[in-house]
């Protein structure tokens, strides 16, 4: 029952059940661990990895069903150097334990992908992820001022 | 509360406030060279490690959980040391008695405060004459909590550390020149001989200045000389959260390694009584399945694969005969305990409750509820037994040093066979705190039954939900007599604890005839310190009940605060403050009210005015958080400033939504759908003004908390004329509906 898993551009075939969640393939198979466990129900958002582009709680998804998919972690994220939301979290000082900051840097990246300007409701509606020491006056700054420069026409 | 208090001070002589340290004697910084420095680097004193290129590592006995400490700590040792902050470097000290945090011990001893340990022997209960940086090695403290790492750690240690290490850097190049120490001075990490400018960089002169033996008091930098301290610079922790590089507890990986999941009894204090193994011994990856005294534990190959099987298992437990235990009859015991007279009484002043007969009769009686820590790592811990008989363990604890003794104690092991990796926590709020290690227990119990396999166990959120040690669920009567013009002569205040009397509930209003007194109430539910602990109820209650007097009295919230805060400068001008930045008076839309709450706890004076809207169907909309905090001054302003936000977030979350239920002896709640968190849409605004002064530097992580909730329940009344006394305010109706008809 082989599974091949494109994650961060590298192919792994690995023998693991279709349904073994993507999260603990993702840290445990792969040792790749800033993907984080947090709830195992999709509450929380501490997994959120891209899958194809899109912000998925990893804990819930089979691996299964994301065989021919491309996966990025928050180690694939910032490869080539940090990201414009990873900069805009360290220029806004936004993490505290940084436990959760993964999974949300996952998913305003992805998300501003898609939306670049969002409106606060749209942001709100969006951006569900718990963070336990409250860091989301910040984020929400960070993400404002991200989506200004986006707004502006200014670099990524 | 489960836990041992102790009272370190006995033996210190009370405003003997001397600021100096007793560093280790020179021999044992071999041994700390041994234990924590890579080649290239050595220890000139404790907690400061200098390299040969120039790098300077301070070494925190403390733990990484989110308050960012590491940076303001660091910031005290650098600025003494007059160092280049480009080249400062923090790292976490060894779970190793030479690390044991002295200067907490010195700061706890010196503010008289109550410091809790599990770990701690019981012959040291009492005074001692002992030194505190031995008696701390004893009490194994490494604790991070009390708000206490930068007005303890930073303000007895590190600072000392850096100006003894910097006087000794200077003694080296003195020594070099062959001239008289008083021509030199320091700057960016280099020592300069004024008289001819020739210059050594601390990297040259550390090996020689590590001979020297430190000052244990040497001059510390006035005010006026700070260039790192009181600055809002970078945190030093935060790159490495932002790219997935840190490593916490539950990243832990070692060779060959096997997962553990758990199910726990169900009910507290019951134990397994059989479970059928057949299920899970087909199962692929599953390696054994480990019957402990009041729980099992699988283990597999992967997380997942243990997670499913202990899932797949139907143990029995029994109920240690709470099974009928609700939160009903936990709140019926509460309310008979209050009512059945049997109060002990704590302390009173003035005529205490002899007044209540001075004036008009009002009495409330508020609650809270049962809270769950809920860190967003959930409690986990890597154990290895070795086959030589020796113990390693990796996990993010509150405290390094207590856990390493408490996992030899599980074990049944001497301490020098146990070795202790603390490793970064994913928050912690008290969770990690000595007492409350239940995942060290049985992780450490898992590995010794299975002698050379390493073992992480993990908590699954629903496991950690229910086997939590909770904020204690608390009833709080007021009785108050209040004089003809309003103000009360007589202040009243009966409530249920499950430990001792707590000063943290008397008030810092002037009120001349004040009286205290618990009712005890036992509950198998274990419970715990939650971030600000007692503070955390009082706060509630005594800021609802002074805002209930001051509206019978048709006066002012703020205006009748600052009548019983006259002779109270720094708590009048602190609510003021945030007062004045709020607003306050300013007319708002129908529908918007704004509440008020002040409360002083670990050092620090916190104020809030929030504002809140309630549309016509009751939902609540927190639109913004003023707050004014009075700490003497921040060593980290960003930080500290960080850590207000953090509780009000953190406050918000628990005042709103936050309760843990009690049905058939077992906790109600599982994950976070049933434990519901304030999200980045429902996120007010907050400001943090600082009212600064000459006061000692207060604690950051803790004080915030408490004023939020009756900030907030203040508020919601201004809105809508209905007092919120039970938390959470989720389950009070405030639909137009529901409230009282509208007031003149």
């Amino acid at each position: 029952m082989g599974i091949r898993l494109t994650v961060n551009g590298v192919v792994h075939d690995l023998d693991v059940e279709p349904d073994a969640p993507l999260l603990w393939v993702i840290r445990d198979e792969l040792n790749l661990t800033g993907t984080k466990f947090g709830c195992g129900i999709a509450a929380c958002g501490a997994c959120t990895v891209h899958v194809n582009g899109k912000a998925m709680r990893s804990c819930v998804v089979p691996v299964g069903s994301a065989a021919n998919a491309e996966i990025t972690t928050i180690e694939g994220l910032g490869a080539g150097g940090l990201n414009a939301v990873q900069q805009a979290w360290i220029d806004h000082q936004v993490p505290q334990c940084g436990y959760c900051q993964s999974g949300m840097i996952m998913a305003v990246s992805a998300f501003l992908a898609t939306n670049p300007s969002p409106t606060d409701g749209q942001l709100a509606a969006a951006i569900t992820n718990i963070c336990r020491c409250g860091t989301l006056p910040r984020i929400s700054a960070a993400v404002s001022e991200l989506a200004a420069r986006k707004g502006a026409g200014g670099p990524r | 509360m489960n836990r041992r208090k102790f009272l370190i001070g006995g033996a210190t002589a009370a405003g003997a406030l001397v600021v100096g340290y007793a560093f280790w004697p020179s021999r044992r910084l071999a041994r700390a060279d041994l234990l924590a420095a890579k080649s290239g680097e050595r220890f000139v004193a404790s907690w400061i490690k200098i390299a040969n290129d120039g790098t300077i590592t301070v070494v925190i006995p403390h733990c990484d959980m989110g308050s960012g400490i590491f940076t303001p700590l660091s910031q005290m040792a650098a600025d003494e040391l007059d160092a280049d902050w480009s080249r400062v470097r923090a790292e976490t000290a060894p779970a190793d008695p030479l690390f044991a945090n002295g200067p907490l011990a010195e700061g706890f001893a010196f503010e008289q405060v109550n410091i809790s340990a599990d770990s701690i022997p019981a012959f040291l209960e009492g005074p001692t004459a002992t030194s505190l940086r031995v008696l701390a090695e004893y009490m194994d403290v490494q604790t991070t909590g009390g708000s206490s790492a930068v007005r303890y750690t930073g303000v007895y240690g590190m600072r000392v550390a850096g100006a003894a290490v910097r006087e000794m850097l200077v003694k080296a190049a003195a020594a070099r020149m062959i001239a008289p120490v008083g021509e030199f001075r320091t700057e960016t990490s280099r020592v300069i001989h004024v008289p001819s400018g020739k210059s050594f960089g601390y990297g040259e002169l550390a090996a020689d200045a590590a001979q020297y033996s430190p000052s244990s008091h040497p001059k510390l930098k006035a005010k006026s000389e700070f260039k790192l301290i009181g600055k809002p610079i970078r945190r030093l922790d935060i790159p490495a959260k932002v790219d997935g590089s840190l490593r916490y507890g539950i990243d832990t990986q070692l060779p060959d390694m096997w997962y553990g999941a758990i199910r726990i009894s169900p009910v507290f204090g019951g134990k397994l009584v059989s479970v059928d193994e057949k299920p899970v011994a087909q199962l692929r990856g599953v390696k054994k399945v480990v019957q402990l005294d009041d729980a099992v534990v699988v283990l597999a190959d992967r997380f997942w694969r243990a997670r499913n099987a202990v899932d797949a298992l139907q143990p029995v437990f029994d109920n240690a005969g709470h099974g009928e235990v609700s939160s009903k009859t936990i709140r019926d015991a509460h309310l008979a305990a209050l009512n059945d007279g049997k109060i002990k009484k704590d302390s009173s002043t003035g005529a205490g409750a002899e007044a209540l007969k001075n004036g008009t009769l009002v009495e409330r009686v508020f609650n809270v509820p049962y809270l769950a820590h809920a860190p967003m790592e959930p409690p986990n811990a890597t154990a290895l037994f070795k086959n030589d008989g020796t113990l390693e363990v990796w996990a993010g604890t509150q405290d390094g040093l207590g856990s390493r003794a408490f996992c030899a104690k599980t074990a049944g092991l001497h301490l020098n066979k146990v070795t202790f990796h603390l490793l970064p926590s994913g928050g912690g709020f008290g969770r990690r705190l000595p007492g409350l290690w239940n995942f060290l227990a049985y992780a450490v119990k898992t590995a010794m039954a299975m002698p050379g396999m390493p073992v992480k166990l993990i908590f699954t959120r629903e496991q950690e939900m229910q086997h939590d040690y909770y904020r204690p669920n608390v009833t709080s009567r007021f009785r108050a007599a209040v004089h003809s013009d309003g103000m009360p002569v007589a202040w009243v205040n009966d409530y249920t604890t499950d430990e001792g009397p707590n000063p943290e509930a008397h008030i810092f209003y002037s009120v001349p005839n004040q009286a205290y007194g618990t009712a005890k109430v036992a509950v198998h539910v274990p419970t715990g310190p939650w971030r600000s602990v007692e503070a955390s109820w009082h706060g509630f209650f005594v800021e609802s009940f002074i805002d209930e007097l001051a509206h019978g009295a048709k006066r002012d919230p703020l205006d009748y605060r600052a009548a019983l805060l006259q002779d109270k400068p720094r708590h009048l001008a602190t609510l003021k403050l945030a007062a004045e930045k709020a607003g306050w008076g300013t007319p708002l839309p129908p529908g918007r009210g704004r509440g008020i709450a002040i409360v002083e706890c670990f050092g620090t004076i916190v104020a809030y005015v929030a504002e809140v809207e309630v549309n016509d169907a009751g939902v609540v909309k927190v639109q913004r958080f003023t707050s004014a905090a009075a700490c003497g001054m921040a060593v980290n302003p960003d930080g500290f400033k960080a850590q207000i936000e953090s509780a009000v977030i953190f406050g918000l979350s628990a005042a709103l939504y936050g309760e843990i239920t009690i049905d058939h002896g077992a906790v109600v709640q599982q994950n976070f759908p049933g434990y519901k968190m304030v999200l980045l849409g429902e996120s007010p605004a907050i400001e943090v003004h600082f009212h600064e002064s000459d006061a000692p530097v207060g604690g950051a992580g803790e004080p915030g908390v408490p004023p939020v909730a009756p900030a907030l329940t203040n508020a919601i009344f201004a809105a809508t004329g209905v007092r919120i006394r039970e938390l959470p305010v989720k389950n009070r109706a405030l639909a137009v509906s529901a409230r009282p008809p509208a007031r003149l």
